[in-house]
């Protein structure tokens, strides 16, 4: 890939190569501004790389609008919650499920009829452990559960590939375990790439760890390997 | 629900059988709120739900009317009075849609304003549509064994044709597709990160509104027989914007009732003075400060009428 961006003169991804193999849990740590969202905005098209490219099961989906780049099979969660705060948590998670449709043209039809994203939208609840929470707003959930939903808009559009960026920022160490337990309960059919600053998450969730620092890979290998590195250590663990 | 429906069929009845309890002026009236009510439907369809809040709503209510003036002096079937008028108003909205939906706020705000001005000054120009003067004499739509030149008929043609485009719009805010609609409003970026074509389904709801409000134009053009330029004119925007936030943005039926509430106040303060407009305009301010989601809002909050 060798993925560049640079906002003026800064640099935030530099020539950054990654590689996610499918079906595996790969974690991305680094310090902050390190690049890690501007990578994951990269990869679903928010923002256009400066140099390099994203393939995608062969394909290129560099250049692509973010939404044919979720139609593709990639989808994300965001590290600051970023819902549909007026509307409930079903019809959040059913709006997401049902972006891969036909039927979200019809003019006519009725909501409800819809089987298909409403099965989604339950069983993604279920997952996320919302069931008990379908028809409150999403702006009055509490901000652990918010983070749950987060977690549950990206997954309910059927991603091959998740990415979640910091999915337990800001969650008590509760909500933390709870979410990891979830996070490790997803169908090993999804190709996960989390940004993660816990380390217990990171230890127990990741097969392979990327460190990134000032836009660069530093290092990549298992969570063990990766630990041992002194100059992770140096950098990032360290300090935190 | 059963209730509500009952209310609504009583309403279109009551509003059908109007002619036989009311005189010629009420009558005139309740046919012009009928219109300015649909025309502010379909622009709270855009700004209630799509969350694109449009100053040139008039483009469309005005190509509506002069197509339908145009054809209709030519033959006065239901092609003339009503196709042609809603097909023409699609095509102008597919088309200022197109540009004017790559942005959003207040530059649409101007985009579409400034699309609205641009007819209003060709046909102000434009000798062959009567140029300031506009088309007159027009005649009324006469097809499917209606003649709507006998002013009941039109007046049941009108009803009809209104409550077929609210019930449309009504179902269309509830569909999949409105769903969609609410989930741009309220966070389009995210509703792009899942995989919605966003601008897709803008130009669409661009459309739609764009089509009711033809036919708005058209019903217009035949109930007073003529159309000018002023039609196009931003103060018709203006005009349906306001009876929308009058109503309760959002809410649909808020919208017919902003525009009985415009009308009448027009009507009821015009005839004591001619500075009815400064009376409308405190109104508004009142209104806003005091209940901001409108008559609906107010209702809601009193009465606990949910959506």
């Amino acid at each position: 890939m060798a993925l560049t961006r640079t906002f003026g003169a800064l640099s935030a991804l530099d020539g950054v190569s990654l590689s996610v193999a499918s079906r595996t849990r790969h974690a991305v740590i680094g310090p902050n501004g390190a690049g890690k969202t501007t990578l994951f905005n990269v990869i679903t098209g928010q923002v256009s790389p400066s140099g390099g490219h994203v393939l995608f099961e062969g394909r290129r989906v560099t250049g692509l609008p973010p939404h044919a780049v979720a139609r593709r099979g990639i989808s994300r969660s965001f590290q600051r919650t970023n819902l549909f705060l007026k509307l409930s948590v079903l019809e959040n998670l059913r709006l997401a499920a049902g972006a891969d449709g036909r039927g979200s043209w019809s003019l006519f039809g009725r909501v409800d009829r819809l089987r298909a994203p409403l099965e989604r939208a339950m069983e993604t609840a279920e997952a996320v452990g919302l069931r008990e929470r379908l028809s409150a707003p999403a702006g009055a959930l509490s901000y652990g559960e918010q983070r749950q939903l987060e977690v549950g808009v990206a997954l309910a559009t059927r991603p091959k590939l998740l990415l979640l960026d910091e999915p337990t920022a800001g969650m008590s160490p509760e909500e933390t375990l709870r979410m990891t337990r979830m996070l490790e309960g997803l169908p090993r059919e999804v190709t996960l790439l989390i940004i993660e600053h816990d380390m217990d998450v990171v230890g127990s969730l990741a097969d392979r760890v990327t460190v990134l620092h000032y836009g660069e890979v530093l290092t990549e290998g298992t969570f063990d390997h990766v630990k041992r590195d002194a100059r992770v250590y140096e950098v990032y663990l360290g300090s935190a | 629900m059963i209730v509500r429906w009952a209310a609504v069929a009583a309403l279109i009845v009551g509003a059908a059988v109007f002619p036989a309890l009311a005189g010629k002026y009420p009558v005139k009236l309740l046919q012009e709120i009928l219109i300015w009510g649909i025309f502010a439907m379909s622009l709270d369809l855009l700004m209630g739900y799509a969350g694109m809040v449009s100053l040139g709503h008039s483009a469309f209510f005005g190509v509506g009317g002069y197509v339908a003036a145009l054809a209709l002096v030519k033959s006065p079937g239901a092609v003339s009075g009503l196709l042609l008028p809603a097909a023409a108003a699609a095509l102008a909205a597919l088309v200022i849609g197109y540009f004017s939906i790559r942005v959003s706020g207040v530059y649409f705000i101007m985009l579409t304003l400034a699309f609205s001005q641009m007819f209003y000054a060709v046909t102000f120009q434009a000798a062959w549509l009567g140029a300031e003067d506009g088309i007159v004499g027009v005649p009324r739509l006469a097809a499917l064994g209606l003649d709507t030149a006998q002013p009941l008929q039109f007046h049941l043609y009108l009803v009809g044709l209104v409550s077929v485009g609210a019930l449309c719009l009504w179902r269309i805010v509830r569909s999949p597709f409105g769903h969609v609609l609410r989930g741009i409003h309220e966070n389009e970026p995210r509703m792009e990160a899942v995989g919605y074509a966003v601008n897709r389904y803008k130009l669409l709801a661009f459309v739609i509104a764009g089509t009711v409000a033809g036919v708005a134009g058209a019903l217009y053009t035949q109930l007073v027989g003529s159309i000018t330029p002023d039609a196009f004119l931003w103060t018709t925007s203006g005009e349906a914007l306001l009876m929308v936030i009058i109503g309760g943005t959002g809410t649909l039926g808020g919208s017919m009732l902003g525009a009985a509430a415009f009308i009448l106040l027009q009507s009821l303060v015009s005839s004591y003075t001619e500075r009815w407009m400064l009376i409308l305009g405190l109104t508004f301010i009142l209104l806003v400060l005091f209940a901001p989601g409108g008559v609906v809002g107010a209702l809601r909050g009193r009465v606990g009428i949910r959506s």
